[in-house]
């Protein structure tokens, strides 16, 4: 496989989750917003989720304030912004014609469906009427995708550098959330279980899509360790930071297995996946939280960086 | 520009209105369809182009990205004993064109014999001196050629152009080919067509077929693209997918002890045959254009050690120059000894004085080409220009007479296609797909038909609006 295929995979991969994430996120926004009655709480809602996913210094270059419709218009579809949801989506087809001939039909025919569909859905100002619509569409859209990619693809070194793609990516976003949300978890000796407190939490919970199965652990259980936790270290939720390596770790055997040998990114993720494991809750509050996230986040562009310099990504 | 329809070969209607024998069973089928369904799976067709992603990019077009080549979907048919006569043909065209690159690489002996002006060659920037001396592996120049032809009669099939470059449009039939057996099965039970879809298999063999003596024992085959933006783009990856073949870019090649590598995510690995898409100017930066970014420093020196194929050689843009062109005739009978069994339009060359004469004269019945000019660009169409046009095109001709050719507005057959009322006659051309290799010339039974979807215009280009059709070689 050509290097510059497999990085052709790999991002391919990445932008589809990166959208799909980014619309949890409004999903969470346009939530909140619609629960709260003043302008200025709305506001800052809004604005946080320009934060989180790293848009807000360009986005307050262009705009002053943060109406719903505004942020939602500039984050899903506008021209100006680079990191838009269409240009992610427009940026996976591309990646994916250009590796056309390492992946199915049916993978480049759902992207490339997913682009047309997105494109014209998005050809026009999205209003607050149609928003839910259209993040749905998103999330489904990438669904779609990535069931073609689960039920068409061989099993072979181009899935891997997909699903590394993804798990990559996925790691990356909820350790993002959580970090512009951390103040929310940290524990506080005024914490008294106050409606804006659980709004909060439901909220994070919400842009990750583990609302739902944290009450199935936790059975109403609602406290910052028991969410970090879950967040943080649970091995059976999809989105948690451990599962998401364990994810990259099992993929990565998978090349090293078909090309027979390890490499030093295998050395690097093997430590930082045990360093994960050995991890306790009370480890991260010590270390504070914040500070927990800096240090995974980098230890992720390491894993990502030593996988493409490994494999030849770029000459 | 437009033409009298009635004047034309329909190839479909005799003059009395019977359906020809090509026809007839299409016709019988056609009949018996409810008009408001073939509505309905012409606009279908679209969709499916669109989905699986067929689309072209325009150069100069910024706002349509990517658009879609019209498609048509009545076929147009071509009967098992009128192919057989072409074949012929186009069997000696290509085989002339070949010895010819051959020739004009080492002896020169058409020049010697007097045949062909030497000064063709030498203002020729198709002409590589890179090439001098040099023979490819296998002997063969051109291993993928697509002849233009055009037709004006029962049995008057005439050559516009010869391909020998970077023909392209082989996946258009294909696709055209795949979207009517979908569209519509039952036709294709009912009528022998030859199938046209082995042709990536045949592709893949012929190349291999002409690999180097230092090739692995099963040449690896990669197909070198310009890259994403590039108008063919679709085309390049659709025939690396089916030959199975690695889709390259510059890139990803670099030389390494003497052979073309490409990076693999576990190493370099040599490639033997390299199908390029991708001219021969931007090919290799340290011989040719030394900003391009397309191409693979020192190329040229693994292939005059004889490490790699290119598919097609390098310098075999001079044997399907316009200029080239007019001199075919001269050419097939000095290669072969034998009379030309596929004719050439008339053509004027400028360059000669009493030829621009009379082109100057007639500009205004004339088509005028530039020599190097491809894709329907810079050309002068006498009789659907204005007097402002005419008078400004004559100024460009009178200045560099040397860069033009002018031929005949020829009456060019009508196929139907489908519109909203009916089956309307439009002009067509049709490009047969030919394979080269030192085991012998393989053509494929069909080709890529280009139809002007406007009434009465000449102008086939997909860049200029045309579409294209399935075309059908029936069986015996």
């Amino acid at each position: 496989m050509l290097g510059r295929n497999a990085n052709g995979v790999f991002w391919m991969s990445r932008y589809l989750e990166r959208a799909e994430n980014v619309a949890r996120l409004l999903d969470v926004g346009f939530r909140l917003a619609l629960t709260r009655g003043l302008d200025a709480s709305q506001e800052e809602e809004w604005r946080s989720v320009l934060i989180t996913i790293g848009q807000d210094d360009d986005y307050s270059e262009k705009f002053d304030d943060y109406s719903g419709p505004q942020v939602f218009n500039y984050i899903l579809r506008d021209r100006e912004n680079a990191s838009s949801v269409m240009q992610m989506i427009a940026n996976a087809r591309s990646n994916a014609r250009a590796v056309r001939t390492s992946i199915t039909n049916e993978v480049w025919e759902a992207t490339n469906e997913s682009f047309m569909i997105l494109r014209d859905q998005l050809s026009r100002p999205v209003r607050e009427s149609n928003l839910g619509e259209i993040l749905t569409s998103v999330r489904r859209q990438a669904t779609l995708v990535r069931g073609a990619i689960e039920g068409s693809m061989l099993r072979n070194e181009v899935f891997n550098f997909s699903r590394i793609g993804t798990f990559i990516e996925r790691a990356d976003n909820t350790a993002r959330i959580l970090d512009v949300k951390y103040y929310v978890l940290l524990p506080s000796v005024a914490w008294v279980g106050s409606d804006l407190d659980n709004a909060q939490w439901d909220t994070l919970l919400r842009s990750v899509a583990g609302d739902r199965a944290y009450r199935w652990l936790n059975a109403g259980r609602m406290d910052p360790r028991s969410i970090t936790q879950f967040l943080v270290l649970d091995g059976q939720f999809p989105r948690s930071l451990v599962f998401c390596y364990d994810k990259i770790r099992s993929n990565m055997s998978g090349l090293a297995l078909q090309y027979g040998e390890e490499t030093e990114a295998h050395e690097i993720m093997r430590g930082a996946g045990a360093r994960l494991h050995q991890t306790t809750i009370d480890d991260i509050f010590d270390v504070g939280l914040h500070q927990f996230i800096q240090n995974f986040l980098s230890e992720t562009t390491r894993i990502g960086n030593a996988i493409a310099a490994d494999y030849r990504f770029m000459e | 520009m437009k033409s009298d329809e009635s004047a034309n070969y329909d190839e479909m209607l005799g003059e009395d209105g019977s359906i020809r024998p090509a026809y007839a069973g299409f016709r019988e089928w056609y009949d018996e369809q409810d008009p408001r369904w073939l509505k309905k799976q012409d606009a279908e067709a679209e969709r499916f182009f669109r989905r699986i992603g067929i689309t072209f990019n325009v150069y100069g077009d910024n706002d349509a990205e990517e658009r879609l080549i019209p498609f048509d979907m009545i076929p147009r048919i071509i009967t098992a004993r009128e192919w057989r006569k072409l074949t012929r043909g186009i069997e000696q065209r290509v085989r002339a064109l070949n010895a010819f690159l051959q020739d004009l690489y080492h002896r020169q002996e058409i020049i010697r014999a007097g045949r062909l002006p030497m000064w063709i060659m030498r203002e020729n920037a198709a002409f590589l001196p890179q090439m001098v001396g040099f023979t490819p592996p296998g002997g063969i120049y051109t291993h993928i050629v697509g002849i233009d032809l055009v037709r004006t009669g029962p049995e008057e099939f005439m050559v516009l152009e010869d391909n020998a470059r970077t023909p392209s449009g082989v996946s258009y039939m294909l696709e055209n080919r795949e979207t009517m057996m979908n569209m519509f099965p039952e036709l294709f039970t009912r009528i022998p067509v030859c199938p046209v879809s082995d042709y990536p298999r045949r592709l893949a063999r012929s190349l291999r077929e002409s690999a180097p003596d230092c090739a692995a024992e099963r040449p690896v085959v990669a197909v070198l693209t310009p890259g994403i933006y590039n108008s063919a783009y679709f085309e390049h990856a659709f025939l690396a997918d089916q030959m199975g073949a690695e889709l390259v870019e510059g890139s990803d090649l670099r030389v390494v002890n003497g052979r073309v590598c490409m990076r693999t995510t576990t190493g370099y690995q040599p490639i033997d045959v390299l199908y390029r898409r991708v001219d021969d100017e931007y090919l290799d930066p340290l011989s040719f254009t030394p900003d391009s970014v397309l191409g693979i420093a020192g190329i040229m020196d693994v292939y005059r050690s004889g490490g790699i194929t290119i598919a097609n050689a390098p310098g075999t843009g001079i044997a399907d120059d316009k200029a080239i062109y007019s001199f075919m005739p001269d050419i097939v009978e000095f290669y072969t000894g034998e009379k030309p069994l596929l004719p050439n339009v008339p053509t004027w060359r400028c360059s000669e004085p009493d030829a621009l004469a009379y082109v100057l004269d007639n500009l205004k019945d004339l088509v005028v080409k530039e020599v190097h000019g491809s894709g329907g660009y810079g050309m002068l169409i006498g009789p659907a220009s204005s007097r402002k046009e005419l008078s400004r095109f004559e100024k460009k001709l009178r200045a560099r007479p040397d860069n033009y050719i002018a031929q005949p507005t020829l009456s060019l057959s009508t196929v139907p296609i489908f519109t909203r009322a009916g089956l309307a006659p439009r002009h067509v051309d049709l490009r047969p797909f030919v394979l080269v290799s030192p085991n012998g010339v393989n053509i494929t039974p069909g080709g890529l038909t280009r139809v002007a979807m406007r009434k009465g215009s000449l102008v086939v280009n997909s860049s200029q609006g045309g579409g294209t059709k399935d075309s059908w070689v029936l069986e015996d």
